[in-house]
């Protein structure tokens, strides 16, 4: 089905590549603690649309529920109310041709430490079927890319620095050719220059492969520098939508930081600090 | 049809694949856990050898030897059953603990694929680990095999690794559905299923309540069967009583345990488990 969804794709222009719809989820608490384990609702009533080949940007504060709405997309977690398709596929009904069409990457770079990058990346192409041999001239090519020598692509994954090991996430996502890729905060905890590789990346990524991208970030500066519309996302509810521009014109002109604080009330910084208690 | 169950072995080879690969990175560890088999069924061997001396009296050095082989075939065979029975629920802990659970889980590969290629990689390795032990055994105490049936033993223990692995899958759902203790958990099935299987002495012996739970661990007909084979040289045709009902477990046991394991992972999606502990 998703080779099916691949040549429709291709033929046709302006396409949904992700539509959610009134997409809800709250956390319960697993046992009853006195005084505390209240629930949670991380995402409420979330609808908003990316088209193929957009970059589209998450803004929010630590808590405001970007981490879970990329889980829900990704098959993570199953929403408690709405409806999410890929590409006209229905996550829940048609979750494995999904599977097939999208790929993510975590504010951590998830491997298996002792393994090498190369072997990391060969065992993730297996699984979504690229054949060894193709992995392995691919991975090779796209790590080269991203700046990571080919001694290093050998070594256990432990022995690389958080930037680089994030530049391996990435390379793990794009070598399955994903139409949707997912990124969740993917430059956090970077120094400059690896952030602003990574930005230079997936922009390349779009602008030569089609591919539709999702990114949540609270960083302001990769937000307008990235993406083609932004959305705000404010305690589990998308408070705004729209361009750069569109959001200054909107509410009350300004940087995308003065929009920020005008529709939450905080500077991002300020919200960051007080809601990272906030569980998502 | 025939290409895409190719595509399935594909897909599930990159569990064994994966495996292997974290067996040569950990190599160190490897060996301890080796080492560990190999004293631990030595230790048991001596105690079998030492009896006589131990109950005070002399014994036809025969019936030693038997008792020998009666002690080696209940250690060795546990070995391996349990190695399949843990790995399951060690893989599953280990990438949560990675990070990894949630790349897995979102891969496009079928989870009876994916269920069937863990099972796959738990069998090389746990056959390799008993292979290892018994010849390392084998240099130290004399193992009389003269009256063996091979053939009957190795169906068995096939056998018994079908019927295991349903076990297994169905108890890689606590570590999935419970972070913090869930292997724990797990540790204390195998406990379990090790004290009732009869292992080192006949069910018989047991408590009522607990020949109760022997008689639904498929351990205990894999075990006594293989000591039929190997001690007494009984072909397939006498193992018949203890090769059913292990068949019977293993048809029940894959199937339910599947099951089990699909429900957990949409527990787990719905209320948010699925992910990075540690």
């Amino acid at each position: 089905m998703a080779i099916q969804v691949r040549e429709r794709i291709r033929v046709e222009k302006k396409t949904a590549a992700l539509a959610a719809c009134a997409v809800s989820k709250a956390f319960r608490p697993t046992r009853v603690v006195p005084g505390g384990g209240m629930t949670v609702r991380a995402v409420d009533a979330v609808s908003l649309s990316v088209w193929r080949g957009e970059i589209y940007g998450l803004l929010g504060a630590n808590g405001s529920g970007k981490s879970t709405l990329i889980r829900l997309f990704s098959t993570l977690l199953t929403p408690d109310e709405g409806t999410v398709s890929i590409f006209g596929l229905d996550i829940d009904r048609d979750e494995l041709a999904v599977k097939r069409l999208i790929n993510r990457v975590s504010v951590e770079a998830s491997f298996f430490k002792k393994l090498s990058a190369m072997e990391n990346l060969v065992y993730a192409g297996r699984l979504y079927g690229v054949p060894p041999d193709e992995s392995r001239s691919k991975v090779v090519s796209i790590l080269r890319r991203l700046g990571i020598e080919d001694a290093r692509m050998k070594e256990p994954l432990e022995k690389l620095s958080r930037g680089m090991q994030q530049k391996v996430a990435i390379a793990r996502a794009f070598l399955t050719t994903p139409m949707l890729l997912l990124l969740d905060e993917p430059t956090t905890g970077l120094d400059i220059r690896s952030k602003r590789e990574v930005q230079t990346f997936v922009r390349d990524l779009r602008d030569e492969h089609d591919a539709t991208i999702l990114l949540t970030t609270h960083d302001l500066d990769e937000a307008a520098r990235l993406a083609d519309r932004i959305g705000i996302l404010h305690h589990g509810r998308l408070v705004a939508e729209g361009t750069p521009e569109e959001l200054a014109v909107q509410h009350g002109g300004g940087t995308l930081e003065d929009v920020f604080m005008t529709l939450t009330g905080r500077r991002l910084d300020d919200a960051d600090a007080t809601d990272a208690e906030r569980p998502t | 049809m025939i290409a895409n169950a190719g595509a399935q072995l594909g897909l599930a080879y990159a569990f064994v694949e994966r495996e292997i690969a974290l067996s040569k990175r950990y190599w160190a560890w490897e060996i301890v856990w080796l080492v560990y088999g190999i004293v631990t069924s030595l230790s048991v061997a001596y105690i079998g050898l030492a009896a006589p001396t131990i109950a005070g009296g002399s014994s036809d050095p025969a019936v030693v030897s038997r008792l020998v082989l009666y002690l080696l075939v209940g250690t060795i065979t546990w070995r391996f059953l349990g190695l399949i029975f843990e790995q399951m629920a060690e893989t599953i802990a280990w990438e949560r603990w990675e990070g990894t659970i949630e790349y897995t889980f979102m891969a496009p590969v079928p989870r009876v694929t994916h269920l069937l290629g863990m099972c796959g990689a738990t069998l090389v390795r746990a056959l390799g680990f008993s292979v290892a032990i018994l010849a390392a055994v084998a240099l130290f105490v004399p193992v009389d095999l003269s009256h063996a049936n091979v053939l009957a033993a190795i169906v068995l223990l096939l056998v018994g690794a079908v019927a295991f692995v349903g076990l297994a899958i169905a108890s890689a759902v606590f570590p999935l559905l419970w972070t913090e203790k869930g292997l724990q958990m797990a540790y204390i099935v195998q406990a379990v299923v090790l004290l009732v299987s009869g292992v080192y002495y006949p069910t018989t012996i047991l408590p009522g309540w607990m020949q109760i739970l022997s008689f639904i661990s498929p351990a205990t007909y894999v075990i006594r069967g293989m000591r039929d084979a190997l001690l007494d040289g009984a072909d397939l045709a006498a193992v018949w009583p203890n090769l059913w009902p292990a068949l019977l477990v293993g048809a029940i046991s894959i199937p339910l345990g599947m099951r089990v394991f699909l429900w957990a992972e949409r527990h787990a999606k719905r209320t948010g488990r699925l992910k990075r502990s540690g």
